[in-house]
């Protein structure tokens, strides 16, 4: 197996969290570069011309970009446990879930946070409805993809980790446990799993960047 | 295969229906087409899809699924028996996937600034539409298919819109073709394919569909 690079770790992002998560459940060895996305490295531009955005993989010399893409590639590449279900349907839903978080639930949740009166309001909406349909989605798993992390799970990485720092520290209430009961214990669960931890950005870290934004 | 059950709730129009069409075309799959009135949408629309309640939705044996990318991956990966769309080999897969998200993340609403506007904002919208073909077109290189010497994943995912490109042209007064001569290339190519010609609507049908869609709203 050829040399693999990952441009973006070693930061907060959870898009980049998400390649990590993936590189971690197969056991792959890889070198983190860390990016200054307001200084973005030639190596950067060099693999992600199109976007010229984090995560890129590089491996053997060939960059992949987009999270979610990168996590499909690292699942098909490596041997070890599976990230995605081998049931054709099963992959459908799984593709589904993570494009809903990723266009409904992030954005949604990230405004309901940063933003201020009508724009907030109406964030917050949303994000409500959203959090009801990945609510729906958990009951009665312990993880999205069932008794295993799975696709979905890392995609919900943001949901999980990020949003409850978030909202903490600009106190806004979105996933509580009075409201999203099934979603609220998955947050836990995930969070906690000993393999997670090992890999999700420093809290107090992470809560000083929100801080100064 | 077994008696399969295939239903396509779908908007004729809809350049992202149209790839589950081309698909199942490719694939040779018989199933059955229903027509949605996005007005008056179908108990089995808002029951197959109640997250977005958006067509396509493709109703395999019961079991629906949704968003038009993630149907012609189904579709690829259930009737595998020919037509193969995605690569079999990683890293091409990945760049596949790579570049239909880049069509799905950039060409509907650039398309819909192009005949929906006026003025400055046509201008604009033109300018970042052209933009975007020309990114494709440079994709594509000497390649006679995204998918290289056959129709792929990122072919079907692109081909949709050129049924809207005369639509483009004559709401945008441009010609996509003087600007993007080899994506125009691509386009005769591609529908030299049988299954994907008669898969696709006329784009007159779609420009009359287009105008009444504007009359109705009113000019922007």
């Amino acid at each position: 197996m050829g040399e693999v690079k990952l441009l973006g770790g070693l930061g907060f992002s959870p898009y980049v969290n998400r390649v990590e998560m993936a590189l971690k459940l197969k056991g792959v060895e890889y070198e983190a570069i860390a990016e200054d996305l307001k200084n973005k490295s030639p190596l950067l531009l060099q693999y992600n011309p199109v976007h010229k955005k984090v995560p890129v993989l590089i491996h053997d010399g060939k960059g992949i970009a987009e999270s979610l893409i990168i996590v499909e590639y690292i699942d098909q590449v490596w041997e070890g446990p599976s990230i995605l279900p081998k049931d054709p349907y099963q992959r459908a839903m799984a593709r589904f879930w993570a494009k809903f978080i990723d266009e409904k639930c992030i954005s949604a949740t990230w405004k309901a946070c940063w933003s201020t009166g009508e724009e907030q309001a109406k964030s917050k909406d949303e994000s409500v409805e959203a959090l009801k349909f990945l609510e729906d989605e958990i009951k009665g798993k312990k993880f999205f993809g069932g008794d295993n992390i799975g696709l979905v799970d890392i995609a919900a990485n943001f949901i999980g980790y990020w949003l409850p720092i978030i909202s903490e520290v600009k106190g806004v209430q979105l996933l509580t446990e009075e409201d999203f009961p099934n979603l609220w214990r998955w947050a836990n669960e995930y969070c906690s799993d000993n393999f997670v931890k090992e890999i999700l950005p420093n809290k107090e870290a992470l809560v000083a960047r929100f801080k100064s934004r | 295969m077994a008696a399969d059950k295939v239903i396509l709730l779908d908007l004729y129009p809809s350049m992202f229906g149209m790839r589950a069409r081309v698909a199942l075309a490719l694939k040779g799959v018989d199933y059955e087409y229903r027509e949605e009135d996005l007005s008056n949408k179908s108990q089995l629309l808002l029951q197959s899809n109640p997250v977005h309640k958006k067509i396509p939705v493709l109703i395999h044996n019961g079991k629906p699924i949704c968003e038009s990318l993630i149907i012609v991956e189904y579709i690829d990966e259930v009737w595998n028996h020919k037509s193969p769309l995605l690569p079999s080999d990683p890293y091409q897969r990945a760049q596949a996937r790579f570049w239909a998200d880049y069509i799905d993340k950039k060409m509907y609403d650039a398309g819909r600034n192009v005949w929906t506007t006026k003025g400055e904002e046509q201008e604009a919208g033109k300018k970042e539409f052209v933009g975007i073909l020309k990114q494709l077109e440079s994709e594509l290189g000497d390649k006679p298919f995204f998918g290289g010497d056959k129709l792929g994943f990122v072919d079907v995912a692109l081909i949709t819109f050129s049924t809207w490109f005369h639509t483009y042209e004559t709401f945008g007064n441009f010609s996509i073709e003087e600007h993007c001569p080899k994506l125009n290339e691509w386009v005769k190519r591609c529908l030299e394919i049988g299954d994907v010609s008669k898969a696709l609507p006329e784009p007159n049908k779609i420009y009359d569909f287009a105008l009444t869609l504007k009359n109705k709203f009113g000019a922007q």
